[in-house]
């Protein structure tokens, strides 16, 4: 199969998903019983943010095409001018309404939210990568043994744990020994830069080491088949035929086979490490958008509740176009 | 790996399934917790979901001998509430596989045996429903469409289904091709009965091994939503109780005895089922795990998380 239409056909199916998740996105918080439009507007909200609001989204008009106004006018254009497109448009330009209890733009509080998460992912993944990998290795290696099942045993276990209870174990296991709560100290000043990296990487450490114990159990089993697979081949004893110590082959040899599937299982669980990051945000009160979707499920609040879900579902169909990319780009079976 | 021939008979499948040790392992924890589910309330020493006249001692309780498991906030008894939620949990997460399986098989079957157009854009359809992070997703629909405990099988069973069909195509179109059916076609037999009648007894054993593993799924969604306050307000589940504990200060309370047993519990159930699922996937599915299907690599490496334990010698009956 050819590169390039590989990927044209990747791209277009994340549109495609993506337009599909938009439109989800526009129907559940408009066709409901009761009035379509609390769930973007509320009593709440100061009378002016209301009309204002009401002005944005033109919810006066109609919700698929605006017939009437094309009939009118004679222009095929003016049936564009509907809720559906003008939500569409808004998007586009970031404009995702206003929260009920925060009297802010969506767009404002995910932003502020937006850096503790990531460096939480990507503290957590990264520990879960490499500790998976190496028990992955170690597995393969003495396979059959105490260590391997003993290994298999813990990743499947630390799978199945539910994410909010193993959050509160360590919560509760891990009290007064590291910071609880925020995503630095508050209020604290800090000499230099490096001392503030510290102060974070402290709030950040229970949270991810969580996110990890979570996720390196599929890492594991990933890599320890592959490499078990490996191991079998006969390029394998030619490696150890020519002397090169065990760890040479299991890492030049093994680990890259797992690569491609790793790969994979990164970008195709990441939806579900984004699961485990609501609640464990919400246990550790650390202030990303996983704990400001549990508030806005609390507060009734929908328009950051959809935002929060319209930016989690964007990135895990990016990452998972670009784990097609990595994949086109790496795996020699696609042919240029 | 030898290819397995499909139907195994019923004896061969226990004696297979029993020679894994993690089969074994994990067919008696799922057995334990249902027995709890079925027999437990009849056992339990009080009722949870009775509101009883306590006293400020009473609250928050450690293990003793009234109270094996100590008190909740109100000054319930823990220990009840977790046989009754063995319940829940098993009810939500065998329904909620009931709409997987009707699902997942009937949309895999036809994309599998009709191939073509169809095919792909079924198949299109389940990829966007499993590229979607389900977790957030389920806590949209249920905190617009309300919590009840139907919506919440209802939606977990409406977005698990794409494993069951991605597994079920794969089985269909490796069987679809072969002399029985082949012959079936060509005397008449109209494609709804080849489907139900030739093509599902064979591909049984693998359905019934990927629905273990939904169950768990479903399962761990529950007590997610729950925990995150979104379930039934009515039902006492293991998430809503460590959602309890939780928001009402167990944590600073030290009360362990209000978060520990409700999330073993789970733990238990979700790990049973996960040791069942993967044993029998071990057994029955050894050529999902194999094959290099360019296009479906995604297909590949789900499909290698199932824990061979063995790739290279022998084994299997």
């Amino acid at each position: 199969m050819n590169r390039i239409d590989f990927l044209i056909r990747k791209l277009s199916f994340s549109l495609l998903t993506l337009l599909a998740v938009v439109i989800f996105n526009f129907f559940l918080f408009r066709i409901l019983p009761g009035d379509p439009v609390q769930m973007i507007v509320s009593p709440r909200m100061r009378p002016e943010t209301r009309e204002r609001i009401r002005q944005i989204f033109g919810l006066d008009k109609p919700i698929w095409l605006n017939t009437a106004s094309a009939r009118a006018s004679g222009e095929v254009q003016a049936a564009f001018d509907s809720q559906l497109f003008i939500y569409l448009k808004n998007l586009s330009h970031g404009e995702l309404g206003e929260s009920f209890n925060q009297h802010k733009p969506v767009v404002e509080l995910i932003r502020a939210r937006l850096i503790p998460t990531v460096i939480l992912i990507v503290a957590g993944q990264l520990t879960g990568i490499v500790f998976g990998s190496l028990l992955g290795l170690l597995g393969a290696w003495k396979r059959k043994s105490a260590i391997d099942t003993l290994t298999l045993a813990a990743g499947l276990t630390a799978w199945s744990l539910p994410a909010f209870w193993l959050g509160i174990l360590l919560l509760i296991l891990a009290r007064g020994k590291l910071p609880m709560g925020g995503f630095e100290t508050s209020g604290a000043i800090f000499r230099s830069e490096w001392e503030r990296i510290i102060d974070v990487a402290r709030h950040v450490a229970l949270p991810a080491f969580t996110l990890a114990v979570l996720l390196f159990g599929a890492y594991m089993i990933i890599v320890r088949n592959s490499t078990m697979e490996v191991l079998a081949e006969d390029y394998i004893l030619t490696a150890k035929a020519k002397g090169l110590s065990a760890f040479r082959v299991l890492i030049s040899h093994a680990l890259k086979n797992a690569a491609l599937p790793l790969v994979t299982i990164i970008a195709l669980d990441l939806g579900y490490a984004l699961g485990g990051t609501i609640q464990i945000e919400t246990i550790f009160s650390y202030p990303g958008v996983g704990s400001l979707m549990y508030e806005a499920i609390g507060q009734r609040d929908y328009p950051v509740l959809q935002g929060v879900f319209m930016l989690l579902a964007v990135g895990v169909i990016g990452a998972n176009f670009l784990a097609d990319l990595t994949y086109a780009l790496l795996d020699p079976r696609v042919k240029t | 790996m030898p290819d397995q021939t499909f139907p195994l008979r019923k004896s061969q499948l226990w004696r297979t399934l029993f020679r894994s040790k993690m089969g074994i392992l994990g067919f008696t924890m799922l057995a334990g917790m249902i027995l709890v589910a079925l027999f437990g309330p009849l056992f339990a020493p009080y009722d949870p979901y009775e509101i009883p006249k306590v006293t400020l001692g009473d609250i928050y309780q450690g293990p003793n001998i009234r109270h094996w498991l100590g008190t909740d906030d109100t000054g319930k008894d823990v220990f009840s509430a977790v046989i009754y939620g063995a319940r829940v949990s098993l009810l939500v997460g065998f329904a909620a596989s009931i709409i997987i399986v009707l699902l997942g098989a009937t949309i895999g079957m036809i994309a599998g045996y009709s191939g073509g157009s169809v095919d792909v854009v079924l198949m299109r359809i389940t990829d966007a429903i499993l590229v979607i992070p389900s977790l957030p997703l389920m806590l949209v629909i249920i905190a617009v469409a309300g919590r009840g405990l139907t919506n919440i099988i209802l939606v977990i069973g409406l977005l698990y289904w794409t494993y069951m069909a991605r597994v079920v195509r794969s089985q269909v179109i490796s069987i679809k091709e072969r002399p029985f059916i082949l012959r079936a076609h060509a005397i008449g037999v109209s494609p709804f009965r080849i489907a139900t009648y030739h093509i599902l007894p064979q591909i049984l054993p693998v359905l019934f091994a990927e629905v273990v593993l939904d169950v768990s799924y479903a399962i761990l969604s529950e007590a997610s939503l729950s925990f995150l306050g979104l379930g039934d307000p009515t039902i006492i589940s293991w998430g809503s109780m460590i959602n309890r504990a939780f928001l009402r200060g167990a944590v600073t309370k030290g009360a362990w005895w209000y978060i520990v047993p409700p999330g073993l519990a789970l733990a238990w159930v979700t790990l049973g089922l996960t040791f069942l699922g993967n044993a029998l996937q071990e057994i029955f599915n050894p050529r999902l795990r194999t094959h290099h299907l360019f296009d479906e690599h995604k297909m590949v490496a789900r499909a290698r998380l199932a824990v061979n334990v063995d790739v290279s010698t022998e084994k299997v009956v």
